[in-house]
């Protein structure tokens, strides 16, 4: 199964064979492997923007006030959530990674609109650079925090409506990048490639796909009305106008909650393709993976009342919601337990991407578990607000989403760029990442459960301890990521030539040379077994 | 599942035949997400239409039933255009279709120019988001004119857009790049231009038949 499908004989898909050269030739390119490396790049770029904003609000908590103003923190932690989540995490996996492996996966030669493709990674650029240049442009920055509250977000002088619609054009790229996934599974699978012989991974692009397109759409209506509140005075949020602020709310969490799962789905994904091939067996329970992906998609849909439990809703509203998000929590729990499952008895690997991937299980658990605390009525009433909330996403976010962001990045990085990294300097580099990222965010929850509410600029002396822990664990994680960094930037010239198959993989990418010729399949794959094809046990 | 359906592209070398159905399919999933950015319309509208009904029901006395019904009769004659256009596309009438879409765009033309009317009138008049007369009115009258003119002018947007796609495919058709046995792109234009219709069948009674 693992016999190469082509020889090396064709040069790598990053050598220009057409009459553009340089910038030009990649931004015209519709090769989905150049979309996603470009997007990879302007992914982690933004990432160390958001990570550099985070920085600078944690050093001032650990001094309120002597490093920078109130304004300015709050003009922070609205860019900051700005380009963490619209910038990076929500594009993140499926953009990069899903763009650059789908097609290779399912043993296509591209997405199914591959013009398409292009054209949203150029609306991904123009909002991008649109909800950056609120931040330089005369006036204040965005300071409404990036879930654009009303009714200050109708009345606030800072540049609102410029980041709003930046954020409206990213929606756009996103939907039509769900859109051009999921037509790309329907219409181009290999022969023989069944529903159920593709990869995990494709499984969770599928139905982040279709959450992408089923959800971006309300964000994007009410960031219309966003804008049309600001700029022409419509009132729909505006209580002297008749209009109801909570619905905003609504709207809102509507689209953002479904859009975690757009952050966790292809995850996820990645977890479930890294497990197999380290303990050299087959994905545990293949099927309910599969099915878990949907089912998470499906009822992630119902679940935004969660984030009103305090905003004002009937008692019937909150228990329904509050046992949707009880429900949702057994999908997640099916795949954690499948990946322990994969492990157990397997001849396990422990290099780089299966210690970030078992991070993964780890921070993730955590996080789902106290999402689970927050998700039930009583004490969401007393955390709500706080920074548990800010714990516990981040535990999510980035102990999730980021951690298989990196997993991704180091399991593909040899794929991707024909080099191997240093394994000693990844593992370094992800002890710093994984111990200051409990100091950071684990004495979150604690100064959350005593009572410190979330973006203030202060907070009273008996949360001093704990802010200075956390934000010398600031310091410890972005060690690890300048470390983890610096690694695969010195990897891409100096580490060893890649081999094609250096982690044992079983899945189509790893049966075409490293990196991959721009014609993925000299002669179209087929298909006669299914994704993890370890033998017998 | 041993035998799954794989499109004409899959995972083929060389010149790929043109995915028709891909298209297709690429288009509906489109068009549920176009349902969706209304349905955010059509949601908000729903809740103040249950919290002011006295409201709604005066303040859409102010719209003409007259240009309603004649837009309503317009939008749905350009439909009936815009399939004549595909049909004949498909029989390989071209000179036919090339009429039937320029029919499409004249009619799409005309809606505009009698949605404008209506909107100038209400403009002179004072009525328009944060206009001087609309802000004397109770709060549901603001809401409804405010939702008249978003849901109204968002979707006279998706007409102008639909007109520019045709104008498009007026061109394509001319060169030949559109033609018998490859006319997707002409009925994904159709079900786009029969999506704002349907859309518009849904706001004519919601803004000129509630009185």
């Amino acid at each position: 199964m693992t016999e190469p499908l082509a020889p090396r004989t064709e040069p790598p898909f990053w050598v220009n064979t057409g009459r553009r050269r340089g910038l030009a030739a990649w931004m015209m390119s519709t090769d989905h492997k150049r979309i996603g490396i470009m997007y990879l790049v302007a992914l982690l770029l933004f990432f160390s923007v958001g990570v550099f904003f985070g920085f600078l609000m944690r050093l001032n908590l650990l001094s309120p006030g002597a490093f920078i103003k109130a304004q300015t923190y709050n003009e922070l932690f609205t860019m900051h959530g700005l380009i963490q989540i619209f910038l990076f995490i929500i594009p993140g996996v499926p953009v990069a990674f899903g763009n650059f492996f789908l097609p290779i996966l399912i043993g296509a030669q591209d997405v199914a609109f591959p013009r398409l493709n292009r054209l949203s990674w150029w609306l991904y650029v123009t909002g991008a650079v649109i909800v950056l240049l609120s931040l330089v442009i005369e006036g204040k920055p965005p300071d409404t925090g990036w879930t654009f509250y009303a009714p200050y977000s109708i009345r606030t002088p800072a540049n609102l409506s410029l980041a709003v619609f930046g954020v409206f054009v990213l929606g756009f790229s996103s939907i039509l990048t769900g859109l051009n996934f999921v037509v790309t599974i329907h219409r181009l699978r290999a022969r023989g490639m069944g529903w159920f012989r593709m990869p995990a991974f494709c499984w969770t692009l599928y139905a982040t796909g279709w959450v992408q397109m089923l959800a971006t759409p309300v964000l994007a209506i009410t960031l219309v009305f966003i804008i049309l509140s600001r700029v022409f005075g419509v009132g729909f949020f505006d209580p002297t106008r008749g209009g109801d602020p909570i619905l905003f709310e609504h709207l809102f969490w509507a689209y953002s909650h479904p859009a975690v799962y757009i952050m966790l789905l292809p995850a996820m994904g990645i977890i479930s393709e890294v497990v197999p091939v380290f303990s050299r067996k087959s994905l545990y329970g293949y099927v309910p993976v599969a099915l878990s992906a949907i089912g998470i998609a499906v009822i992630g849909y119902a679940v935004w009342g969660h984030h009103m439990f305090t905003s004002g809703m009937s008692d019937t509203a909150r228990v329904i919601f509050s046992f949707l998000t009880f429900l949702v929590a057994v999908p997640s729990g099916v795949k954690v337990f499948n990946w322990v499952s994969t492990l157990y008895k397997g001849s396990i690997k422990l290099d780089a991407p299966l210690i970030f991937a078992l991070s993964f299980i780890f921070l993730f658990s955590i996080g789902g578990m106290t999402g689970l605390i927050i998700g039930s009525l009583a004490p969401n009433l007393h955390v709500h607000g706080t920074y548990f909330i800010v714990g516990h996403f981040h535990y999510v976010m980035f102990g999730g989403a980021g951690f298989a962001i990196l997993t991704a990045l180091h399991y593909w990085f040899p794929k991707m760029t024909g080099r191997m990294y240093n394994e000693r300097r990844a593992k370094l580099g992800w002890l710093f990442l994984f111990v200051g990222f409990q100091f950071l965010y684990f004495s979150m929850f604690i100064l959350g459960y005593k009572g410190m509410p979330r973006r203030y600029f202060d907070y009273p002396p008996e949360f001093r301890t704990l802010n200075i822990v956390s934000t010398v664990g600031s310091w410890i994680l972005i060690s690890g990521l300048i470390i983890i960094a610096a690694n695969l930037l010195r990897s891409l010239r100096h580490g060893p030539t890649a081999p094609r198959d250096p982690w044992g993989g079983k899945t189509l990418e790893w049966r075409i040379p490293s990196p991959p010729a721009a014609e993925n399949f000299r002669t179209p794959p087929v298909i006669t077994d299914g994704p993890y094809d370890y033998g017998p046990e | 599942m041993d035998e799954p359906e794989t499109g004409p592209g899959g995972g083929g070398a060389g010149p790929e035949p043109i995915d028709e159905l891909g298209k297709r399919t690429g288009m509906w999933f489109f068009l549920f997400t176009e349902l969706l950015f209304f349905g955010g319309m059509f949601l908000l509208y729903s809740i103040y239409r249950y919290k002011f009904a006295a409201d709604f029901h005066r303040a859409a006395a102010d719209e003409s039933l007259a240009l309603g019904s004649i837009n309503t009769g317009i939008l749905l004659t350009s439909s009936l255009a815009m399939a004549l256009a595909i049909a004949a596309v498909r029989r390989g009438e071209i000179r036919r279709s090339i009429r039937w879409q320029r029919t499409t765009i004249w009619l799409g033309v005309v809606f505009l120019v009698i949605k404008g009317l209506e909107w100038g009138g209400k403009i002179a008049r004072g009525i328009y988001p944060n206009g001087p007369t609309l802000l004397t009115l109770k709060n549901g009258e603001i809401i409804f004119f405010g939702l008249y003119f978003t849901m109204t002018g968002l979707h006279a947007l998706h007409v102008l857009i639909g007109i520019a796609v045709i104008a498009f495919m007026v061109r394509f058709t001319k060169r030949g790049v559109v033609g018998p046995g490859r006319y997707a792109r002409l009925e994904n234009t159709g079900l786009y231009w029969h999506f704002v219709d349907i859309v518009w069948i849904y706001l004519f009674p919601l803004f000129y038949l509630i009185t």
